[in-house]
């Protein structure tokens, strides 16, 4: 202990720096020392770091970028694209003969490299047919040599071709960046005279993004409400009895998704379980089966119960922390046990709420296998949309717009939320 | 017309003719394969259809090249996964079955090589060309047909509001007030969209034309509506069987061979009504972007599982109709239960008296179309 304050004489050369023991000045060693620990745990870090940016930053940011990217018509036909600049399509006349020419030209490249039904379908999604007229075309160009003029020579292949709709889709679609996929996903699309709604019978994203919110705020809450007492409980019992209950409240937590989707179909439809036991005891009859499946009730109850464990475990951690002293303090201050628990007890669990219910509000919104299975029409969520441009329409853009959106609203929400009670205000544990 | 008439003929000349020639005729897994891979990875549906697949193409193939099978069960999402494993430069499946009409998308992609009937695949027995043997099931250059599958309708037998009526025309599925009780219908808008334009009174062969106009496209929704609250709606080939086997449901579409087992296997109190079955192919594509060793054993294989011998083989575990005319005459029993398959193919002349074919060209242009239209009216 003494030499400790003894030495800073030493260390103090004539100069007046004050220098470590191997004789670099103090405050550069500490610089280097300290440099060395920041890149030591920043080493530390990094593998999740690079996990984090590779699997999950840069697949977010190709999922936003394929949203407005559309490159495919410029890569594909690029003399047409070029040529067709100077046309005007209100006009009301077909582009002339050098814009055919182009596209021969274009057609037996794409051709050649078996790219030209690629577009075909790129196109399609803005106007049926498309696809078909560029495979049909595409054979045409393979098998047979065009003779000019081209004009009349692609109208002979197809009259398609002599539509001035399907060259104003051509030419409004081919600039390398597009809004046209946000457009689809908010129900509008981009027409002549620029963005404006779809038909009534063909709007269908924005129901489905609100009823995904109404829906998952609906599984929320009902989360909170079945899960609250437990987690109470759970935090109040004797150690042994808590520890069963808690096996009781990860089982289900541990078992597939799809049984326990497949065990809500046996329950609730209305041959099932419920309804078989409501008739059997009078309480309904045999043909007032209440309809409990492959609606927005099946949804809401096979998901309230998949989600539950997330909002319980939150709520338990934080309830156990809660001293029971607190509560007893209020009572014997002459609190009522109602107020005990209202201006005590429960503003002490509010971040386990916060926590719980952020996490159930997420996991919710993105769900799409359980509303697939027991949603029924009107229990589908948007997901179940995005899932099927992913894998059946193969519309990627669209499925990239949708999230994104989805993705915004999530933060939005996430805001709102951090107005209101406060990020800093949720806990885990 | 055509499509029909040539699965007539086929499933006709397999009631009348018996088998041709003999079985076991392995030349074609012997033959030399030469920079050929080891490994093989085949995708399929997996279930009792790619139980059939292994036992009549893959077992025998291993057991006369030594080559390795990993089996995928990926075929639902073939078209998306394929197309992100092609842009990602790292093809890793080698032989992948699908449904017509994605192949179809694959072939517009370019994610599908094209493959020549005349030098690769296995002429008939009796010398007739593959693609002759295929005839318009091979729907184009990427795809090789195995089977002829339908989507029908199965209704259950014990329905006591029915007063001993059963269904039998198509449009009884229309028909709320003889035939009362749920139905189950695929949620998409293929068939169904067919079904009930054709219920609205319009000849078979003009169908497509009426659903290429909007009027058309209402009119059908409009049928649909007739009965939209007393349907359920499925994705997965499984549900309609069960439920059917439930009671949830009196009469529900799904693929024949879904039913077949449903009533032949389970024994359940369910019938078949074959009328206006939608025809549907599955079959095989070789993806784009394989190397060479891995591009030659996948056509060696091909060549061997589609030829005449092996398509029949694969009829004796599932109740779907082999893709090659020569193929009908050699179907047998099945191969657990021991019944006469032949009745329970969809192209059985008893079945296939009103057929529904499915144009897919007509949807691979217009599916995104009326997709929105459909999903929009499913959700009002």
């Amino acid at each position: 202990m003494s030499s400790a304050t003894d030495t800073p004489s030493d260390a103090i050369a004539g100069d007046g720096i004050v220098r470590a023991a191997d004789g670099t000045p103090l405050k550069r060693s500490l610089a280097r020392a300290l440099r060395r620990e920041k890149l030591r745990s920043f080493l530390l870090i990094a593998p999740l770091l690079a996990f984090v940016v590779i699997s999950f930053l840069l697949p977010i940011a190709d999922m936003l970028f394929r949203s407005v990217e559309n490159n495919i018509v410029q890569d594909t036909i690029p003399e047409t694209v070029q040529t067709l600049a100077s046309w005007d399509a209100d006009s009301g006349e077909l582009p002339d003969e050098r814009v055919f020419a182009a596209l021969y030209q274009d057609l037996q490249i794409a051709v050649e490299k078996r790219i030209h039904t690629r577009l075909g379908s790129r196109l399609n999604y803005e106007k049926s047919g498309m696809s078909g007229l560029f495979r049909k075309t595409g054979r045409d160009v393979r098998r047979t040599e065009a003779v000019a003029p081209y004009k009349e020579w692609f109208i002979a292949i197809d009259e398609d071709w002599g539509d001035i709709e399907v060259w104003a889709v051509i030419k409004r679609y081919s600039p390398p960046y597009t809004p046209g996929y946000f457009l689809n996903a908010v129900d509008a699309e981009l027409t002549a005279e620029g963005a404006a709604m779809k038909p009534e019978n063909e709007r269908i994203y924005l129901t489905l993004f609100w009823r995904t919110l109404v829906m998952s705020l609906m599984i929320t809450l009902s989360c909170l409400l079945l899960g609250y007492p437990i987690g109470y409980l759970l935090s109040h019992l004797p150690a042994r009895s808590a520890n069963l209950l808690m096996i009781l409240v990860l089982l289900p937590f541990w078992t597939s998704l799809l049984v326990r989707t497949s065990a809500w179909k046996v329950l609730l439809q209305q041959q099932g379980v419920i309804n078989d036991f409501l008739v059997w005891i009078n309480l309904i009859d045999d043909a007032g089966r209440l309809v409990m499946i492959n609606n927005q009730t099946g949804t809401i109850i096979a998901m309230t119960h998949i989600l539950l464990p997330f909002m319980i475990l939150p709520l338990y951690s934080v309830m156990q922390t809660i001293s029971p002293s607190y509560v007893r303090a209020a009572k014997s201050l002459g609190a009522s046990d109602w107020t005990a628990f209202w201006r005590v007890y429960f503003p002490q669990t509010v971040p386990g709420i916060g926590a719980g219910a952020i996490l159930v509000f997420i996991l919710a919104i993105g769900y799409y296998i359980t509303p697939e299975l027991v949603g029924g029409t009107s229990g589908i969520f948007i997901s179940n949309r995005i899932a099927f441009h992913i894998s059946t329409s193969l519309n990627w853009g669209l499925a990239a717009a949708l999230g994104t959106i989805l993705l915004l609203l999530v933060l939005a929400l996430f805001y709102v939320y951090d107005r209101i009670v406060g990020i800093d205000n949720v806990k885990l544990g | 017309m055509k499509l029909k008439t040539l699965l007539m003929a086929t499933a006709a000349a397999g009631v009348l003719a018996s088998p041709a020639f003999a079985e076991g005729d392995m030349s074609l897994a012997e033959a030399p394969c030469e920079n050929c891979a080891d490994e093989l990875t085949v995708v399929s549906w997996g279930g009792a259809y790619q139980t059939s697949q292994i036992k009549a193409y893959s077992e025998p193939y291993a057991e006369a090249t030594g080559v390795t099978f990993v089996w995928d069960e990926s075929s639902a999402e073939a078209v998306a996964k394929l197309r992100a494993m092609s842009e990602a430069g790292n093809v890793t499946w080698d032989v992948v079955d699908v449904v017509a009409s994605d192949a179809i998308r694959l072939c517009d992609e370019g994610l599908a090589i094209e493959i020549d009937g005349a030098t690769e695949l296995a002429p008939a027995p009796d010398g007739t060309s593959a693609d002759d043997d295929f005839g318009v099931l091979r729907v184009n250059e990427c795809f090789v047909p195995q089977i002829v599958y339908s989507t029908t309708f199965g209704y259950r037998t014990d329905v006591a509001e029915w007063n001993g009526a059963v269904p039998d025309d198509i449009c009884d599925i229309f028909d709320l007030e003889a035939f009362p009780g749920k139905r189950s219908l695929q949620r998409r808008p293929i068939d169904n969209m067919e079904w009930a334009t054709y219920c609205n009174g319009t000849p078979k062969d003009e169908i497509y034309d009426v659903l290429s106009t909007d009027e058309g496209i209402a009119a059908a929704l409009a049928k649909l509506d007739t009965i939209k609250d007393e349907v359920v709606w499925w994705t997965a080939g499984a549900e309609t069987p069960q439920l059917l086997a439930d009671g949830e449901v009196v009469m529900g579409s799904t693929f024949n061979g879904r039913l077949f087992s449903a009533i032949a296997e389970q024994d359940q109190p369910i019938a078949m009504m074959w009328d206006m079955q939608s025809f549907d192919l599955d079959g095989w594509i070789i993806p784009e972007g394989l190397d060479e060793a891995r591009l030659n054993r996948a056509k060696h294989f091909l060549k061997f599982a589609t030829d005449t011998q092996r398509l029949a083989d694969q009829a004796k575990y599932i109740s779907y109709g082999p893709a090659r005319a020569s193929s009908a005459p050699l179907v047998g029993t099945h191969a657990e239960l021991g019944i006469d398959m032949a009745p329970h193919m969809p192209t059985d002349p008893a079945n296939a008296s009103n057929v529904h074919n499915y144009d897919y060209t007509w949807w691979a242009d217009n599916r995104d179309d009326i997709d929105a239209k459909f999903q929009a009216w499913l959700v009002q």
